[in-house]
């Protein structure tokens, strides 16, 4: 089925006093409209539409530019946009401003605003917004990447089937291995860390899916390699083409919730064992890794954590340690990012990018998942309806109960709503739309009573009756043609009397 | 190295499933589930765990009165292996073994109460291997001897599948008299399929064991076995020499296979692609920087 989608971005450019550029079209304040076509094939379009107010800055946020640094003015303005999800407002300072650093000309906020440099008139502006609603909405690749079950692959991108699927839940799961604790006993205060680092993010996902976090301890959980020591550095080495092989046999360990079918993310937190202290991870170069970690696209990170030998060698076994969960969290929460397809790319120097901090996630990178997300969600519910709608018409006798039925309609009622409210720019309801089509269309392809074996082709049907009835049709026939030739004599009998 | 990498990143897959079927019940039918643990013994060796595989067997064997060796399935006469084990985890057992529910189980079209071990759960990025023996004729397999299912019903199944994305690319071996027969009626994008013999033609077993009574095995899933236990999860070896297991001299019938409906080489497809379960990983380069909060009381 072809499917066209239009994605509105509300944008707004805001001018300080003395950023004015000459060479405005209109006086302040006007509206303009840019449109992009996004090429992918012929069953589906994309066209991406930035409807941009250009006006100058209201006093509030004229004091709220006027701070010390870009950060200090990030937190300011804040609170004095509507925040409304999938928009961009970018303030555009005067060329001398002090706020912006020497040589950067652009500075992403961690909420859903930018600072830019003026400078060089309205088309390097132009310039900047085209690259600032790249960064900080989407771009063809994220979007073709969000398409990819209806994409051919010569078009994407290495990394376009790397990142999770867009599901309504997750579950995640961190397991702490220790394969050696006679020599090691492991505390890991697990429930803290959670709630203190890992819960905040999951509370501004919950947007997007419901998470539920476990934890678990595995004693004697060894992985499936043998490091090698190197005696440059007397430590025992991991090389890369050794690290698809470690999970494995600890895989076959970790277990799942035997209710939810939500995929499940798992996080792994090795201590290697005494005799294989320090252990370190090699990249490709045979550097050791900073983070000594490494994940698994669709599964999840494992990350080793070695254990300091003691001064004195004489110190009692088992030896105890204290895992410091910061460290230990800076690396999950940096890998779960990675596995939902936020990473860091490459900017142009001029650029300047605010941490987000212990927030894990600018409120622009939601907005990015949020519309591969609602893009994925209706390009799925298209296909699955389709999907539906043939296997109805290839078994003609199938029977559709009303609840299947009342699941199709509102999966398309959804579905048109979805692609409406994305028109029209509300990202945030336009993704609940979404979410509720595909849930509809799932549960009506999905339903036990659609299974094609219930329902007999005529050919089957022809096949059983046929044996039955031919033998037993024979003698009626043969004797109904009987019947007809005795009536046809009789009558002609009569004449012969007469 | 660099090749290594290539060939990484041509299969496209992240996860793996196996869906291993045994079609047969009683006791003379011993070598059919023999053959179905072996497959599954071989498969959880190169790694895909219990949770990826859904095992589907009679499982009237081990604890079957006429067992001389109780709780055991053996595979080879010298009673070598005993393939049952203590880890097997059979998912659907006895009279579960229906077409239905493996028909459910492809589809997904299972009923909400189904625990997540019964599912086959797989998504657009799985690499599933699907293995069926048993007792088959030209065009049906014989489900337990009651049913049966036709090879036009199992391409239907894959084309449900095909259409909502539960496979990346699926490898179907069957060990069942005229087993060519049941994949002559694919039509859906990326199989590749493995029969131990072509229509018209009897599969047949590779040799009884006096002790026990009956056939062990069968002769094609025994070479197949044979050829399974040199590869280990980092060996490089292609679908091609898979194809070239068990010749007739060997095997009495001829063993067929059929990738026109596959995208890739079979050339360029290990067997570690469907048999293990090799995933690909990156070394994780970012951290982000969190700021231990001292609430309350002192953390470290």
């Amino acid at each position: 089925a072809l499917v066209q989608f239009q994605l509105t971005v509300p944008v707004a450019v805001v001018f300080a006093p003395g950023s004015v550029p000459g060479d405005l079209p209109r006086p302040l304040p006007f509206r303009d409209v840019q449109e992009m076509e996004i090429p992918l094939n012929l069953r589906t379009s994309v066209m991406s539409r930035y409807e941009i107010i250009y006006r100058s800055t209201t006093a509030q946020e004229d004091v709220a530019l006027r701070a010390a640094t870009a950060q200090e003015a990030d937190a300011a303005l804040h609170p004095l946009q509507d925040a409304l999800l999938g928009s961009l407002t970018t303030y555009v300072v005067p060329e001398t401003s002090s706020l912006l650093p020497q040589g950067i000309n652009i500075y992403v906020g961690k909420h859903r605003s930018a600072l830019v440099r003026a400078g060089g008139g309205l088309a390097t502006l132009h310039t900047c917004l085209q690259q600032l609603t790249q960064v900080m909405s989407f771009t063809s690749s994220s979007i073709a990447a969000a398409l990819s079950d209806r994409v051919p692959d010569g078009q994407l991108g290495s990394d376009a089937r790397r990142h999770l699927k867009s599901s309504l839940g997750y579950e995640i799961t961190f397991s702490l291995l220790n394969p050696d604790p006679k020599s090691h006993t492991v505390d890991w205060d697990i429930e803290d860390a959670v709630n203190r680092y890992v819960q905040p993010v999951l509370d501004k996902l919950s947007l997007v899916a419901n998470f539920s976090v476990d934890s678990q301890i595995l004693y004697y959980a060894v992985l499936g390699v043998t490091p090698r020591f190197d005696k440059e550095s007397s430590s025992f080495l991991l090389s890369t083409h050794s690290l698809p092989h470690v999970i494995n046999p600890v895989e076959a360990r970790l277990g799942s919730s035997a209710a939810s079918l939500y995929p499940v993310l798992n996080f792994l937190l090795y201590v290697p064992e005494r005799s294989h202290t320090p252990l370190y991870i090699q990249d490709k170069d045979g550097a050791p890794v900073s983070t000594n970690a490494f994940h698994s696209p669709r599964w999840g990170g494992i990350m080793v954590y070695n254990v300091e030998t003691p001064a004195s060698p004489q110190s009692s076994l088992p030896l105890h340690v204290d895992v410091d969960m910061v460290r230990v969290m800076e690396v999950f929460l940096a890998q779960l990012r990675l596995l939902f397809g936020l990473s860091r790319e490459e900017l142009p120097a001029e650029f300047l990018m605010e941490s987000p901090g212990n927030e894990v996630l600018a409120d622009w990178e939601l907005d990015r998942l949020l519309w591969a997300h609602t893009i994925e969600n209706i390009a799925t519910v298209s296909t699955t309806l389709t999907s539906l709608a043939q296997l109805l018409d290839k078994i003609g006798n199938i029977v559709i109960k009303d609840n299947v039925a009342s699941e199709v309609y509102r999966a398309v009622a959804s579905a048109q709503s979805a692609m409406a409210k994305l028109a029209a720019g509300h990202l945030h309801s336009a993704f609940q739309a979404s979410k509720e089509a595909v849930t509809s269309s799932e549960r009506a392809f999905f339903d036990p009573s659609l299974l094609h074996l219930l329902y007999f082709p005529d050919d089957q049907k022809f096949a059983i009756y046929i044996p039955l009835f031919l033998p037993v049709a024979v003698p009626i026939l043969l004797s109904l043609a009987k019947i007809v030739r005795e009536t046809r004599q009789r009558k002609k009998e009569p004449i012969k009397m007469d | 190295f660099q090749d290594q990498a290539e060939q990484f990143f041509r299969s496209g897959h992240t996860n793996n499933w196996a869906v291993l079927v045994c079609t047969s019940r009683f006791w003379f039918n011993y070598r059919h589930v023999a053959n179905t643990l072996s497959v599954y013994r071989s498969v959880k060796r190169l790694g895909i765990p219990d949770s990826h595989i859904v095992l589907m067997l009679a499982d009237d064997m081990a604890c079957n009165p006429r067992n001389p060796k109780p709780a055991t399935v053996f595979s080879h006469k010298n009673m070598e292996l005993n393939v049952y084990g203590d880890d097997v985890e059979v998912d659907y057992r006895s009279y579960e073994v229906t077409v239905e529910n493996f028909l459910r189980v492809l589809t997904g079209r299972i009923p909400p109460s189904t625990p997540r071990s019964k599912r086959l759960l797989s998504d657009d990025r799985s690499n599933i291997l699907i293995y069926m023996t048993g007792h088959g004729g030209n065009g049906f397999l014989k489900f337990q001897d009651s049913e049966e299912i036709t090879n036009v019903e199992l391409a239907d199944a894959f084309e449900q599948m095909w259409q909502k994305r539960r496979y990346n690319e699926l490898l179907f071996i069957i060990d069942t008299c005229q087993g060519a027969s049941m994949y002559e009626r694919f039509y859906s994008p990326n199989i590749m399929a493995l029969a131990s013999s072509q229509v018209g033609e009897d599969s047949l077993s590779h040799q009884p064991d006096l002790g026990i009574g009956v056939h062990l095995m069968d002769r094609y899933t025994f070479y197949v076995l044979e050829f399974l236990e040199e590869i280990h999860p980092a060996s490089q070896t292609n679908m091609n020499d898979l194809f070239q297991v068990c010749p007739k001299s060997l095997c009495v019938s001829t063993p067929g296979h059929r990738t026109d409906l596959f995208q890739r080489d079979p050339q360029d497809v290990l067997i570690t692609d469907f048999f293990g379960s090799v995933r690909k990983v990156e070394i994780t380069s970012e951290t982000v920087s969190l700021e231990s909060n001292l609430a309350g009381f002192e953390s470290k």
